[in-house]
């Protein structure tokens, strides 16, 4: 089957083989390739807005007292950045773009099971945005109650809180829905011989990070009505002057919050999973046990909630108890490593772009997952409990994770929808700068945060001006690999050479159909004969 | 369709719908009985007797196949530890 | 590749139920934060609880359970290609759903009318944990009526396919899938009822 397909190869593809093009052809499309798109230009639109309030927070930052903003604008930005790069980019990003664009011909299906609702599920996300949007520019102002719209500041903040609580809701609704339509798809879709045990690893870990938008997204809604309801109908069921308890915000919020996290970063794992042996040429080492643990995170992601709020009057045993089931997180991440670092012991490395994002994913989230159980342990918390360090910790995981993650899936899979390719020595040039970049920015701010540097905070003592001085330095070398990029990959997915075939010897299924795919991706029903990473079975020399 | 659908009686519905009466009569009575903390205790047992009969008759749960039984348990159990463990705060503050 | 489009009813009903899930968690973090209130302020809920009129309550508990049966024989109805009973039936739930919440209006105006709403003058001046259950009730009593809304809603526009004759004994899952939605109404009131109206 798999030469087959390749071999009725021919210049129709999902681009131009139904015959509609312009903008309806695509905003009204019920194909998961066109919605993958969709999701990937508005998510990543939405990174690239979220990078430029992040670079405004550092320029602020970059000396004590007023460099270029006012306090209120600070904190409507770092509320903004976090709203945007949370709500906006990292969760509903990796399911809804590369999810959409790879999952349906990873299994070796036609499409979702719901293409309709996948098609709504992106309305309804952009919707969400908009909502978001208009916060910033209507009624009391931007919020400023940071990405996590604590009480009782929010429900009392005269900023437009009320408008950005409604959009995340909206937003959640659509990560609900794309999380029921990936589970549906996975259980029924899969091709003939597509067994459990044969799943590619990214689709098993999209399966995962499904379960966790259907179970943990609702007490988001939930908990965002009833911020609502406190801020309109003055409910008061967080307001201790009325009975109410503040606590039980934290509580439910970081209920849907923390699973939320694994949202962000299962899929990650999944894409350097189908990475790692690819570019190593040899088997995933404990593909079993990699699927499996992905199932263990999303299990015991949802057992940790309490690990943010160790300083928030919460009861000694609670602390205890949730300090305690924090480490068991650290069992399946561990192993994960430990799979990535095995498989790629005798393998026969091949580092190009997508390899060196993905080798570096393993590094920073590495050091990510290891200052996360400084967090964890109750008593080295209340320490650094909002501080620097947690900014740090967090964008280790998050950005150098999720994120180089996802420049590493860009430069994996775009290729394969656009048929075209990007230069490689640019790509590794802007792999450099930005894994630099990176380090000097979110290294220096855990040391800023072992210091005793507050986060979230406008002004700062002059003895933290030198490291802010090189933490802000260190945005700029992100920013400039960035930029270079995002030019050389886009030039060469418009203009670029001609990207053909299988030239990294992938072994899933999307490497064995025509480049740029066809509309229903297969020419012919695929029969699965092989398990993901058996590069003898599938012929790959 | 290849799937065989099980028909549910009408009157195996109205029988089922008759013990969920009686069921609710039985909880407006047990909660007027001087019964302490036991009351919440034998109302909440009552109506989770009235889900289960909903699920599998009305909502056609017995009639299915194992997965969903699997997910509808994945799901319970995970609202039970939501609830669950944020006694850990609750009951020791 | 065939276009011909296959209908998967299992897949269907998959998508369906885990729809229902995440409505039971919607609801599940109302329950939350009831449990530790009811555990703070025990004595406050039975009085609360009190106040509320469980004669109202009670008929409202049996206008869904009807409805419920309802809407499953519906569903029989359809199998067995009865198709006026069944839009018979339907609009049967549909009227309950109206009854539903008609009583639920004259319960919560009878209450208002009291000054019993969130944020209340007379709720502020009394007892705190009193000012909590009521808000729970007003906010879970209150987002479960936009589910009877939209389940009618559902329901109606499913009515019409029936009639349609689109659903029928061949393909009858837009239907089973209404009905299973409106059984989950149901299964949130029976829970509702208990811990509301009768924590006396």
């Amino acid at each position: 089957m798999t030469t087959e397909n390749i071999q009725s190869a021919t210049q129709h593809s999902f681009w131009n083989d139904t015959g509609k093009t312009g903008i309806s052809s695509w905003i009204f499309s019920t194909d998961h390739k066109r919605i993958g798109l969709l999701y990937f230009y508005s998510t990543f639109g939405f990174f690239l807005v979220g990078v430029l309030l992040g670079l405004l927070i550092r320029i602020e930052l970059m000396a004590p007292g007023r460099t270029i903003m006012g306090a209120q604008t600070y904190n409507a930005l770092f509320t903004v950045h976090g709203v945007v790069m949370i709500f906006l980019f990292i969760i509903p990003g990796f399911q809804g773009s590369f999810g959409n664009l790879v999952m349906p011909i990873q299994i070796g299906a036609r499409d979702v099971s719901f293409p309709r609702l996948n098609l709504f599920s992106w309305w309804i996300y952009m919707i969400g945005a908009v909502i978001v949007l208009a916060s910033l520019f209507t009624g009391g102002g931007p919020p400023d109650t940071g990405w996590t719209f604590y009480v009782p500041f929010s429900a009392r903040t005269g900023t437009n809180v009320s408008l950005a609580v409604l959009g995340v809701f909206v937003i959640g609704f659509s990560s609900i829905l794309t999380g029921l339509n990936f589970v549906t798809t996975i259980h029924r879709l899969r091709a003939e011989g597509m067994t459990w045990w044969r799943l590619p690893l990214f689709t098993w870990s999209l399966y995962a990070t499904a379960w966790i938008q259907i179970l943990a997204t609702p007490i988001l809604a939930i908990t965002l009505v009833l911020v609502a309801a406190e801020r309109m109908l003055g409910t008061g069921l967080f307001d201790p002057s009325r009975g109410g308890d503040p606590v039980m915000y934290q509580h439910l919020f970081w209920i849907y919050s923390h699973p939320a996290v694994y949202i962000m970063i299962l899929p990650a794992m999944g894409v350097i999973s189908d990475i790692v042996p690819v570019f190593s040429r040899k088997p995933i080492f404990g593909y079993k046990m990699i699927a499996f643990s992905s199932l263990a995170i999303a299990a015991a992601g949802s057992l940790v909630w309490g690990h943010h709020m160790y300083t928030s009057g919460m009861s000694d045993t609670a602390v205890l108890v949730f300090s305690f089931l924090t480490f068991i997180v650290a069992i399946p991440s561990a192993i994960k490593v430990f799979n990535w670092v095995t498989t790629l012991y005798k393998g026969s490395i091949s580092l190009e772009a997508p390899m060196l994002f993905g080798l570096s994913f393993i590094l920073l989230f590495s050091i990510g997952g290891l200052s996360g159980l400084i967090l964890g342990a109750a008593a080295t918390d209340v320490h650094v409990h909002d501080t620097h360090f947690v900014v740090g910790h967090f964008h280790y995981v998050m950005f150098g994770g999720t994120g180089f993650a996802f420049f590493a899936a860009m430069h994996y899979w775009l290729p394969k929808f656009y048929g075209r390719r990007y230069a490689e020595k640019p790509a590794v040039v802007s792999w450099a700068l930005m894994f630099t970049g990176f380090n000097v920015l979110y290294f220096t701010m855990q040391v800023l945060g072992m210091q005793g540097m507050p986060r979230r905070y406008y002004d700062y003592l002059p003895e933290f001006a030198t490291l802010n001085l090189v933490a802000t330095a260190g945005s700029w070398i992100l920013a400039a690999g960035l930029v270079i990029m995002l030019v050389n990959l886009f030039r060469g997915l418009w203009w670029g050479a001609p990207f053909e075939g299988n030239p990294w010897g992938g072994a899933t299924l999307e490497w064995s159909i025509p480049t740029p795919p066809p509309t229903e991706n297969f020419i012919v029903e695929p029969v699965v004969t092989h398990g993901p990473y058996d590069f003898k079975g599938s012929g790959i020399p | 369709m290849n799937e065989h659908h099980h028909i549910i009686s009408y009157g195996k519905l109205t029988g089922i719908w008759l013990a969920l009466l009686l069921l609710t009569a039985l909880t407006v009575g047990i909660t007027r009985v001087e019964l302490g903390g036991f009351k919440v205790l034998a109302a909440l047992s009552i109506a989770c007797l009235k889900a289960g009969l909903v699920i599998a008759v009305f909502m056609h749960m017995k009639y299915e196949g194992r997965l969903l039984r699997w997910l509808l348990f994945l799901t319970l159990v995970t609202l039970a530890i939501f609830i669950g463990f944020t006694f850990f705060d609750v009951l020791y503050r | 590749m065939s276009h011909a489009a296959h209908k998967d009813y299992a897949g269907a009903k998959l998508g369906m139920w885990l729809f229902l899930f995440t409505e039971l968690l919607l609801f599940g973090g109302m329950f939350l934060l009831y449990a530790v209130y009811l555990k703070r302020y025990p004595e406050e809920f039975a009085a609360g609880g009190q106040q509320l009129n469980w004669i109202m309550g009670g008929a409202n508990t049996v206008i869904l359970l009807t409805s419920s049966l309802f809407a499953a024989m519906a569903v029989t109805a359809i199998q067995r290609e009865e198709r006026k009973r069944a839009v018979g039936l339907i609009c049967g739930t549909i009227l309950c759903a109206a009854g539903f919440m008609v009583i639920k209006y004259f319960e919560w105006s009878a209450k208002i009318g009291h000054g019993i709403y969130p944020g209340s003058e007379h709720l502020k001046a009394g007892p705190p944990g009193e000012s909590v259950f009521f808000s729970l009730y007003y906010m879970t009593t209150g987002i479960h009526g936009l589910h009877v809304l939209i389940g009618g809603a559902l329901l109606g526009w499913i009515a019409t396919r029936v009639k349609a004759g689109a659903v029928h004994a061949g393909d009858f899952v837009l239907l089973e899938n209404g009905a299973l939605y409106w059984h989950l109404v149901d299964l949130i009131w029976i829970f509702i009822f208990p811990l509301y109206y009768l924590v006396l």
